[in-house]
């Protein structure tokens, strides 16, 4: 049997921020203050040190700005999946996170393309997102 | 302010330890060989030594190694920001020298990673709070790998550039290994061998990858009035920068523009010299794309030109840009934090010491760590005067 995935360990920075994912509601942080919307999650703001941010539903709507694919798996625990994509996506609000790419093919990613939000219930109480191509772009 | 320089310090030693496999030795020995032999190089006593600059022996590396040679220095630097780290200290040495905090600055580095079989193509774990635990562990990106992966495949997607002058860069510096006879890797190589070996994570192939070998390096660092009376040509540092800009590649604001699009123009600022004052470069070669974008970034040539500024083996042997003399983490050494051995081939083809692969009248040398997943850079300018 495969090794588990690894999964994140929700802190007390980060708890709302996976609680909202498991919710499949995925959501940033704006500052209060400059309005400056940042990933990852944190008390913070990193630009202006304002710590009464608001939290912002994303739209799902993103654009993929690089991948790679992943022949060779991280650990035992990816080892059943490749090649998998492993894609860092800036999101219509502002912000790029890392992820994986799914339901497309090596071939079929390229940068630029519209990508759109999902998500994957990994395991029991741990969900994850994942991005796959929009409609027609892949 | 203009930033005075530092041409009043010098690099007086330097030296490897064994490298390769060295299985019978441990990370901390690997350092004290190397530094023994900077020692021995620079003509000084260990007792002189009163500035101390390593890490990676356990959480105070720098306590840790100064109670294995019984250093008691006055100056203590145990700084990590990955594989730059060593180029940085030069940095922190020559302060230090400069502001009358020590005089004589050991710096050292061991690692037995391949020995140890430490390298994992998922990184080294961390705590599972931090930012690379929640938020990319998960999604099982090779790393450092993949993360420079993800560079190559912007880089490619917005300038153009190509796997085949990627492998420029393996093949050039496989070009200079074959002429350093403590290179592990020394045998012919071609861009088609590049190519042909398997991808890793696109677009980076296993011979873009550095090696994984055992190894240590050392510098011993003094002012130039010290070193009138020793027993090398004294190396004087012209010019020096650091930063960091992230930790994990999401926070990386473009992933085509490094660190050293700022470090390279503070150092060359401080050095009152430009790119084309450059004899030989030695620039942290991780992978071939982290030589690229550096060459871009330094201002050798503009960015998104690194792909056609290698190409026709421009930094090969005999080549108009000699770069990575001694074999580069690609095909010399590669023990985990390669950025000390960007200074001592900067500084041994300085002193004209490069044998069979010596530039011609190298006098001024630039030397580049990329440490991390391009997340931290040191640049520095040596020169002989």
């Amino acid at each position: 049997m495969a090794l588990a995935r690894p999964l994140p360990t929700p802190d007390h920075e980060s708890a709302e921020f996976w609680r909202r994912v498991g919710a499949h509601a995925l959501a940033v942080q704006r500052c209060g203050a400059c309005g400056t919307v940042r990933f990852y999650p944190r008390a913070l703001c990193p630009e202006c040190l304002n710590d009464q941010p608001d939290w912002v539903p994303v739209s799902g709507r993103g654009t993929l700005y690089s991948f790679t694919v992943c022949y060779r798996p991280a650990s035992e625990a990816f080892a059943d999946r490749t090649p998998y994509i492993v894609a860092l996506v800036d999101l219509a609000e502002g912000v790029r996170l890392l992820a994986n790419l799914v339901d497309c093919t090596p071939e079929q990613a390229r940068v630029g393309m519209p990508v759109t939000l999902a998500y994957d219930d990994a395991a029991p109480g741990a969900t994850l997102y994942v991005f796959r191509p929009e409609a027609g772009a892949a | 302010m203009k930033p005075a320089g530092f041409r009043d310090v010098a690099l007086v030693g330097v030296a490897e330890s064994d490298l390769g496999r060295v299985p019978g030795k441990t990370a901390i020995q690997l350092a004290a060989e190397a530094s023994a032999r900077a020692l021995a190089d620079a003509g000084l006593r260990k007792s002189g030594v009163d500035g101390l600059f390593t890490f990676g022996f356990g959480r105070m590396g720098a306590v840790q190694f100064g109670e294995y040679l019984r250093l008691r220095p006055r100056y203590s630097d145990s700084s990590f920001m990955g594989g730059s780290t060593p180029v940085a200290f030069i940095a922190h040495a020559a302060a230090a020298i400069s502001a009358g905090l020590c005089q004589v600055a050991l710096v050292c580095y061991g690692s037995t990673q391949a020995s140890d079989a430490a390298r994992k193509l998922g990184g080294t774990p961390e705590d599972p709070r931090l930012p690379s635990s929640q938020y990319e562990r998960p999604f099982g990106l090779p790393t450092p790998l993949g993360a420079y992966a993800l560079a190559a495949t912007r880089h490619m997607a917005v300038y153009g550039t190509t796997s085949d002058q990627l492998a420029e860069i393996a093949v050039a510096t496989r070009s200079w290994a074959a002429l350093n006879p403590i290179a592990m890797m020394r045998g012919p190589l071609t861009i088609a061998d590049v190519l042909a070996s398997p991808v890793i994570a696109s677009p980076l192939h296993r011979l873009d990858c550095c090696l994984v070998t055992d190894g240590g390096g050392a510098l011993v660092i003094t002012t130039r009035e010290r070193a009138r009376d020793l027993a090398r040509v004294p190396i004087v540092v012209l010019g020096v920068a650091e930063t960091h800009t992230h930790q994990i590649i999401s926070q990386m604001p473009d992933l085509t523009v490094t660190g050293a699009a700022a470090t390279g123009p503070r150092a060359f600022a401080m050095a009152g010299l430009g790119p084309g004052d450059i004899d030989v470069a030695e620039i942290y070669d991780s992978f071939t794309i982290t030589v690229l974008l550096t060459l871009e970034d330094l201002g050798f040539c503009t960015k998104g030109e690194g792909g056609a500024f290698v190409a026709k083996q421009r930094t090969a042997p005999g080549g108009d840009f000699p770069l990575n003399t001694q074999g580069g983490g690609l095909s010399y050494c590669h023990p985990g934090v390669f950025g000390i051995f960007t200074v001592i081939e900067a500084v041994r083809q300085l002193r004209g010491e490069g044998g069979t692969r010596q530039v011609a009248d190298a006098s001024v040398a630039l030397c580049h760590g990329t440490g991390g997943v391009l997340s931290s850079s040191g640049t520095a300018i040596l020169g002989r005067l």
